[in-house]
């Protein structure tokens, strides 16, 4: 299979493991992902806040590039990029006016007929659980994790098309794949704050608190995330909710593919998984015999 | 020669306001066979029917248009001004200017052009209509009710006290429906039981009330005033002639399941009665549970039995009966939110209940003895979520109409929990609270008083945290997202069209609506009858309903029938198909089509050409089965059926008329 791949900003920067990860995968199942050339800010929540024109011009000359290079399906792996291309062609679809206008705008023509599709869903819907079974090499046996899509990947429905935005379960079966044990939990798709973290902190640390809290009241070993933004707030800020709520969090917190990557017999050197910021050290040693680290 | 006349209707402003209806009067007078046009702003009012009998002697008319509305609302009552004008009433011609035309077009000019076109063709096709005649049918003089919750017991009661039979088919192993299901009722907190079992035993007793519980309606064939219907009455076990009802079997059965009747809140044997108030007040047995009946082991019920009564070869039957009447009262369900309230867990939390289940918990008769307790570990609840419309005004996942009983139930729930546990804490989630009836609003503010906290706003979330529920929500007065930590939950949920409901109104023959309540003939003026004639409604069957609309609709629709058994015989409708003999072929391609089954095929005596005598095979149609629908007329090959008011000459002619 082979798709367009839009990156977007943090998979350059703060999610540069998951895009490190990301790539293993694809190769090993036999992925091919080509950049899209020359590509832009999707414009993630600023723009949407500011001009509703620029919020959907952005995305679109992404994706009018990977059209003209003749490219079916795009792949996202980031859930706010993802979202803001979901966005724009669900909104150039339904007006042609729209479609001309935003033509113009980018200067090329964008006729919205690619399908955009999450990287977890690249993965967990489009590329077959047995082909990924087949590769896997080092089960993640008895791994207690509980799988957190977010809002974004989700919602809303009718224009991410998400297996179910209450209880979505396709990160859950490719976890189950790889061996490990997904949990039923609560907070799935509840918000991680996202940015609000920085403006209104007492709001944002609450939220990732409480993912955190009923993760762990589940017995959660470790969280699998789909987007690099929930992973950082849930991986960096865990010592600033522990100072503000006088816990005691260290849940390590995984992308998706990491934890894939880790099954397929790559070592955590191979990956970016010393970036992290809750060890994930002694849980690995437990788990796999201190191969992955 | 016909003389006719056309008179078009304002409907008020409803055509008139995007029709030129003097226009099209005046258009109306140059066509074929016109001689007189008027307009008038309410032609079904008695002034507009007198002026019509009027002009009728006057100018000596002899064929009649009125161009008003639906032939669905006012075809029959212009037929007897004609027939009081003294005109055959199938002289008369209607044409839709306001459904077909002001109502969905909004430039004056253009309507009026279509509606002079729509005149045009009625005046054409009033040319070419004929007299025609009703002959008519016998009444049989007993009803068939069926379902016997509430609605049904009320309907089958009042036309039995009218002094006709009644036969009331249940297909649970007791009557009552959920009435007696439940503890009490809003507004006046009288014991439900206490209202609804007198009836049961009343229903039971009466003389001409033959009851057939644990039965089914399997078919039905025939027409207003003679319904032949097989009724399969299922296989109980117990000979309830024998059995004394002592009970004695259902307290030695060692097989026990999930009482259907408490909602998996109790426990039940299998050889049963739902509850100790059942009517019939004696057992059936459950085939797919009884060890005897499924691994033929067991058989201690028939050991114990004192009078013998248990059979474990009995079998069903299937019997049939004529009827003149049919009311349906097949009630309702309620919505299984289980299946798509993915943020209240999909039913994973024990302490997740329904209003109904509320209902057998605060029951004194309930599985618990009336005690609040929570399902997953039975502690008495301090704190109680309520959270209304679930399911119900919720079109994007569920359904789009309100259900009306929840606002007032949930209203008496709270009432009853802070009654119950006086240091509890009740909390209701909702969108508008809806208490439209007599008393109900009162009792509302009393709830309010009682201490319930009403909070304006859904519930997006529902989990597990510890022995708690944490329950996520917004009060959209304060603008704010809201989080209560409940012991127990209560689903409002929606009222839905009782489990197999569709199945039988195809069955009885008619069609629901779209979310599967049987449509009434008329919103407003025929709300208990369908639009099959002998077929009538009685209570949530027809749409989400309290008891107290149930029971007078109920009697409304018993009035209906009984105001059908009290004649002896009906009037035929005569627009029905007739087949000429002389040029039908009997292809049969009209039986096929039939929806009715009103055509059989004959053999008829005949000559061929050489004078041989020789026996063809013909189409005949049986007009009492015959409803007009014209089906096979556009089917047959060689046009032998023609549809009597509606025959081929008098529709060509009214196309004709479009381009002439």
């Amino acid at each position: 299979m082979k798709y367009a791949y839009y990156p977007g900003c943090s998979l350059d920067a703060t999610g540069i493991e998951y895009d490190i990860a990301n790539k293993l995968v694809a190769r090993t199942l036999g992925i091919e992902l080509v950049e899209i050339p020359d590509w832009n800010c999707c414009g993630a929540t600023s723009a949407h806040t500011t001009n509703h024109l620029l919020a959907l011009a952005l995305p679109a000359r992404n994706l009018a590039i990977a059209e003209a290079h003749g490219f079916e399906q795009v792949a996202v792996p980031c859930a706010a990029c993802f979202a803001r291309c979901k966005k724009t062609a669900a909104a150039v679809q339904a007006s042609p006016d729209l479609q001309v206008q935003i033509s113009e705008v980018i200067g090329m023509t964008y006729a919205a007929k690619s399908e955009i599709l999450s990287y977890l869903d690249v993965i967990g819907k489009k590329t077959g659980l047995d082909h990924i079974k087949k590769h896997v090499v080092q089960p993640l046996t008895g791994l207690k994790i509980a799988a957190y899509y977010g809002c974004l990947l989700v919602r809303p429905v009718d224009i991410t098309q998400s297996d179910d935005p209450e209880n979505p379960m396709v990160m859950d079966r490719l976890l189950q794949v790889i061996g490990a044990e997904p949990i039923a939990w609560d907070y799935k798709t509840e918000c991680c704050g996202a940015s609000q973290v920085v403006p209104v902190p007492q709001l944002g640390k609450k939220l990732i608190h409480d993912i955190l809290k009923n993760a762990a009241s589940y017995g959660a070993d470790a969280i699998a995330t789909a987007c690099p933004l929930c992973m950082l707030n849930l991986d960096m800020r865990q010592k600033q909710i522990n100072a503000m709520f006088g816990t005691q969090f260290h849940i390590p917190v995984f992308h998706f593919t990491e934890l894939m990557a880790l099954s397929f017999g790559y070592s955590a050197q191979d990956f970016g998984l010393a970036k992290h910021f809750e060890s994930a050290e002694s849980l690995l040693e437990r788990m796999i015999g201190g191969k992955g680290a | 020669m016909r003389r006719i006349g056309v008179f078009i209707c304002h409907c008020g402003s409803n055509i008139a306001a995007t029709v030129d209806c003097a226009k099209v009067a005046e258009a109306a007078r140059g066509f074929p066979g016109v001689v007189y046009s008027a307009d008038y702003k309410y032609m079904c009012s008695e002034p507009g029917q007198e002026f019509i009998k009027a002009a009728i002697a006057q100018e000596d008319l002899n064929a009649i248009v009125v161009a008003s509305c639906t032939p669905r609302m006012h075809e029959l009552t212009f037929r007897k001004t004609l027939a009081n004008g003294g005109l055959n009433p199938y002289l008369f011609e209607m044409a839709n200017l306001r459904e077909q035309c002001s109502w969905v077009h909004t430039d004056k000019e253009k309507a009026t052009v279509k509606a002079i076109d729509l005149v045009k063709m009625a005046a054409a096709k009033a040319n070419k209509n004929e007299e025609l005649t009703s002959s008519t049918m016998p009444v049989h003089k007993k009803a068939l009710v069926i379902g016997a919750g509430i609605a049904g017991m009320q309907a089958a009661l009042d036309i039995a006290d009218a002094g006709h039979q009644v036969v009331l088919v249940e297909r649970e192993p007791t009557i009552g429906g959920k009435m007696p299901m439940l503890d009490k009722t809003f507004p006046t907190m009288d014991c439900s039981a206490c209202i609804s079992t007198p009836k049961m035993v009343e229903v039971a007793q009466h003389p001409n009330i033959e009851l057939l519980a644990y039965a089914e309606v399997t078919e039905v064939k025939g027409f207003i005033g003679s319904f032949t219907v097989q009724i399969r009455q299922k296989a109980k076990y117990v000979d309830h002639d024998k059995c004394t009802g002592c009970g004695l079997c259902e307290t030695k059965c060692p097989s026990k399941v999930p009482n259907e009747y408490d909602l998996g809140l109790g426990q039940r044997a299998c050889i049963y009665k739902p509850f100790a108030q059942a009517v019939p007040n004696k057992p059936v047995i459950d085939p797919l549970h009884c060890r005897k009946l499924v691994d033929n082991k067991c058989g201690l019920c028939a050991k114990v039995c004192p009078t013998g009564a248990v059979n474990y070869q009995d079998a069903e039957r299937l019997f049939t009966d004529t009827f003149g009447a049919i009311v349906m009262a097949t009630g309702y369900d309620l919505y299984p939110w289980e299946e798509i309230y993915g943020e209240y867990g999909y039913g994973r939390f024990p302490d997740v209940i329904t209003g109904l289940q509320f209902e057998r918990m605060v029951n004194a008769s309930g599985p618990t003895g009336g005690k609040l307790k929570r399902p997953s570990d039975g502690q008495e609840p301090k704190s109680v979520v309520f959270i209304k419309c679930v399911g119900s005004r919720e079109p994007a996942k569920a359904k789009g109409y309100c259900s009306r009983a929840c606002c007032m139930y949930t209203a008496k729930h709270a009432h009853q929990v802070l009654d119950k546990i006086p240091d509890a804490a009740v909390y209701v989630f909702y969108m508008d609270v809806r208490a439209a009836g007599k008393a109900y609003d009162e009792f509302y503010e009393a709830t309010l008083k009682d201490g319930a906290v009403y909070l304006r706003g859904r519930v997006s979330k529902i989990y597990q945290e510890g022995s708690k529920l944490i329950v996520k929500g917004e009060d959209s007065l304060l603008g704010r997202p809201v989080q209560v930590t409940a012991d127990l939950v209560v689903l409002a949920t929606a009222m839905i069209p009782s489990q197999g409901s569709r199945e039988l109104a195809q069955t009885v023959g008619f069609l629901p609506d779209l979310d599967g309540w049987y449509q009434e003939a008329h919103p407003k003026l025929r709300p208990v009858e369908t639009p099959t004639a002998g077929v009538f409604l009685a209570g949530a069957c027809q749409g989400p309903k309290d008891i107290p609309d149930t029971v007078a609709q109920a009697g409304a629709a018993a009035a209906k029938v009984c105001g059908l058994l009290s004649k002896s015989q009906l009037e035929t409708n005569p627009m029905t198909a007739r087949s000429n003999p002389a040029i039908c072929s009997g292809c049969g391609l009209c039986v096929a089509v039939c929806p009715y089954k009103a055509i059989q095929l004959i053999s008829l005596a005949d000559r061929d050409r050489y004078g041989k005598r020789i026996n063809r095979t013909v189409a005949d149609v049986n007009h009492g089965l015959c409803q007009g629908c014209g089906a096979c007329t556009v089917t047959c090959r060689s046009g032998a059926i023609d549809l009597q008011g509606f025959k081929n000459n008098q529709i060509l002619e009214e196309v004709d008329a479009l381009w002439r």
